[in-house]
């Protein structure tokens, strides 16, 4: 053991408050897994919104589907990256895929990963691509022809029955993204739900709750990059599309609460032997992240500014600095919410009589920093996705229904 | 009765009797032991191939009246499983319990400190009841951990004694989180999950864990749930037993008596 760990634990055991087991002192899941559920929401939130327009569709929605599946891969490509410089033995994590314990929600993981990768994500983009793929893989020379090229995996044929196969191939694969989408997230909250030995984490509703707050963040998500590209490309932004998009991130969030509400009112009126040391979790150490962070920030100003942008028919720049501004202020909150599942489940002993402490680390490989390069890199992975496939179909492409 | 059956009968009785004896001696003190092959006289080697798992049932027992608090079981724990001696890691550990006057509970590890009972509570007239309570894996007969682990790393052997392989361990730290007694830490050196195993070396060979052959006052008791004559059933018949947090449905396997409702 080294003299900093020591050290830092002993500056922790000053902060504990009351009884702790002694093993406690020690946070076992840090920053990474905050970053982890966060992450994988996206996905789900965002891969949720593109199917809006294949299975549901809703027309207005079109102008991000492409981003948002990109999006979607972009960042479950980053997914288990957290989780794999988290092990303890990074070297062994192949066990989880060779021999996995049945019983594991843990190691079931492997598998909802590679089948919602594998299974849905990158088929849907390939056969929304194939025929762009192919015209442009057709026209470029160079390097970037090859990749084109290489990506349409060579496929030469965009015949109206080819064309026709793809459109019906993209549908019946979204049909079944969706509920893949669910389980990818739900699945998420399951490993936490599932703990019985913590009152914070145990709760059948944890999977229904990640599953709400993943649309909310990554329809949230999709609103802000469409709006961040559109400027920089200085085009002009879809606003019926806007409108449409904030309306259903507005009802989301409204469902979020809800089910946070429905959870957090269970907890008080059951007042079940954990219910005195929750209290004290969360006004002692999960005020500032719980109610300011994510309950005023993240849920109450963004709904108040939305029911305004929408209510006060304001002009196409008034509503678009307001969405811009909730959409940020709800990615906080969803942050948030992560934080005070993750290491809110771990400031309190499991023996009801204590609380302990963070201390998030800047550097290191579970430190602020490591966090923010992995928050960061899903957008430079979207960077050259979206330099490789384009996010507009091809002009030349005659419009079609969808 | 006549003179001459009676007299039979006296010649076979003392002898009888000095092997019954004998015989009693042995189930005690094997009933931690593998089945050993061969006479008493044979070697003392136990033949490890001799040992059957599936009949024994391993646990625990912890009689809290004993316990004075003295902490030498979590020191002889360090010592035979090179636990890190840094406070922060323990396969063991005694926590006091002062329970005041006013309902007020203030519970401390008086094996954090390294204090020991030196730092008794004063006699105070606020105070209405205080005891230790020596803590430990429970080696669950339904182990959350073992359900959690995703690589199968951690496992319950047929004898009963949950355990961990740190050569399969990934360090996810799950069964860390699963486990509601706090029994489990990941260790610094190897950065994998490891906790009590009841002293699996020393049982095996038909010796006691550490922490109950140096209890000086036998407040721990180690048993064999499946013998008869082991010390565990006999206290178990003797004692009113409770478990740490029935609730959970993990039926532990140490078992406390006279164990406070303040506990868990």
């Amino acid at each position: 053991m080294s003299p900093d760990m020591a050290q830092g634990l002993s500056e922790l055991l000053e902060q504990v408050t009351g009884y702790i087991y002694p093993n406690e002192i020690e946070l076992q899941w840090s920053i990474l897994i905050v970053v982890y559920p966060y992450i994988t929401g996206l996905v789900a939130g965002a891969f949720i919104l593109a199917s809006l327009v294949k299975v549901f569709n809703v027309k207005e929605v079109q102008p991000t589907y492409r981003l948002a599946l990109l999006t979607a891969l972009a960042f479950l490509l980053v997914a288990p990256m957290p989780l794999l410089l988290h092990l303890g033995r990074p070297e062994r994590f192949y066990e989880i895929l060779l021999a996995p314990n049945v019983t594991s929600a843990m190691a079931m993981f492997g598998f909802v990963y590679a089948w919602y990768l594998m299974g849905v994500l990158l088929l849907e983009v390939w056969f929304e691509y194939r025929r762009d793929l192919i015209v442009m893989g057709a026209r470029e020379r160079g390097l970037m022809g090859w990749i084109h090229r290489a990506l349409s995996l060579f496929s030469t044929d965009t015949s109206e029955v080819a064309l026709a196969f793809d459109r019906k191939a993209i549908r019946a694969i979204t049909i079944v993204g969706i509920p893949s989408a669910f389980l990818l997230h739900g699945y998420v909250g399951f490993i936490f739900g599932s703990v019985k030995a913590n009152p914070w984490w145990g709760s059948v509703l944890m999977p229904i709750v990640f599953l709400m707050s993943a649309i909310v963040s990554g329809i949230a998500l999709v609103i802000f990059l469409y709006m961040m590209l559109a400027a920089i490309r200085k085009e002009p932004v879809d606003m019926p599309c806007l409108d449409t998009i904030t309306s259903y991130l507005f009802y989301a969030v409204i469902v979020d609460f809800s089910l946070e509400a429905l959870d957090f009112i269970h907890r008080l009126y059951q007042s079940e032997e954990s219910v005195k040391i929750l209290g004290k979790l969360i006004t002692h150490k999960l005020f500032m992240s719980l109610f300011v962070l994510q309950i005023l920030i993240g849920m109450f100003i963004p709904l108040g500014i939305l029911v305004v942008a929408k209510w006060r028919k304001l002009n196409e720049d008034g509503r678009k600095l307001l969405y811009f501004t909730a959409v940020i202020l709800i990615q906080l909150g969803i942050f948030s919410t992560r934080w005070n599942v993750v290491i809110g489940g771990q400031l309190f002993s499991k023996s009801f009589r204590g609380l302990m402490a963070y201390k998030l680390e800047v550097m290191g490989i579970e430190g602020f920093l490591a966090a923010i390069v992995l928050l960061a890199l899903p957008y430079v992975i979207l960077a050259v996705l979206i330099r490789v496939l384009p996010t507009k179909r091809l002009v030349d492409e005659a419009p079609k229904p969808a | 009765m006549n003179k001459r059956e009676f007299l039979k009968g006296l010649i076979l009785f003392f002898p009888a009797g000095g092997v019954l004896g004998a015989l009693a001696q042995e189930l005690d003190a094997k009933e931690a032991a593998p089945a050993q092959t061969g006479t008493a006289g044979a070697a003392p080697k136990p033949d490890p191939t001799a040992y059957d798992p599936k009949s024994h049932y391993y646990g625990m027992g912890i009689e809290i009246d004993k316990c004075i608090g003295c902490n030498r079981c979590v020191e002889a724990c360090k010592a035979e499983n090179n636990v890190p001696r840094e406070p922060f890691f323990f396969r063991t550990w005694i926590e006091r319990y002062v329970i005041k006057k006013d309902g007020d509970v203030v519970v401390e590890s008086i094996s954090v400190k390294g204090k020991a009972s030196k730092d008794t509570v004063q006699e105070d007239a606020d105070v209405l009841r205080t005891f230790f309570v020596p803590k430990l894996c429970n080696h669950c007969m339904h182990p959350p951990c073992v359900q959690v682990c995703p690589v199968g790393a951690t496992f319950a052997t047929e004898d009963g004694v949950v355990l961990i392989d740190s050569k399969r361990c990934i360090g996810c730290r799950y069964c860390i989180q699963a486990c509601p007694y706090g029994a489990r830490y990941l260790d610094p050196r190897t950065k994998t999950a490891d906790k009590c195993s009841f002293c699996y070396h020393r049982v095996r060979q038909g010796l006691r864990p550490a922490c109950v052959e140096v209890c000086p006052t036998q407040a721990r008791i180690f048993g064999d749930l499946r013998s008869k004559a082991s010390r565990l059933v006999r206290f178990a018949r003797m004692n009113k037993i409770h478990v740490l947090k029935p609730a959970l449905n993990t039926e532990p396997k140490v078992y406390y008596a006279q164990l406070d409702g303040e506990v868990r």
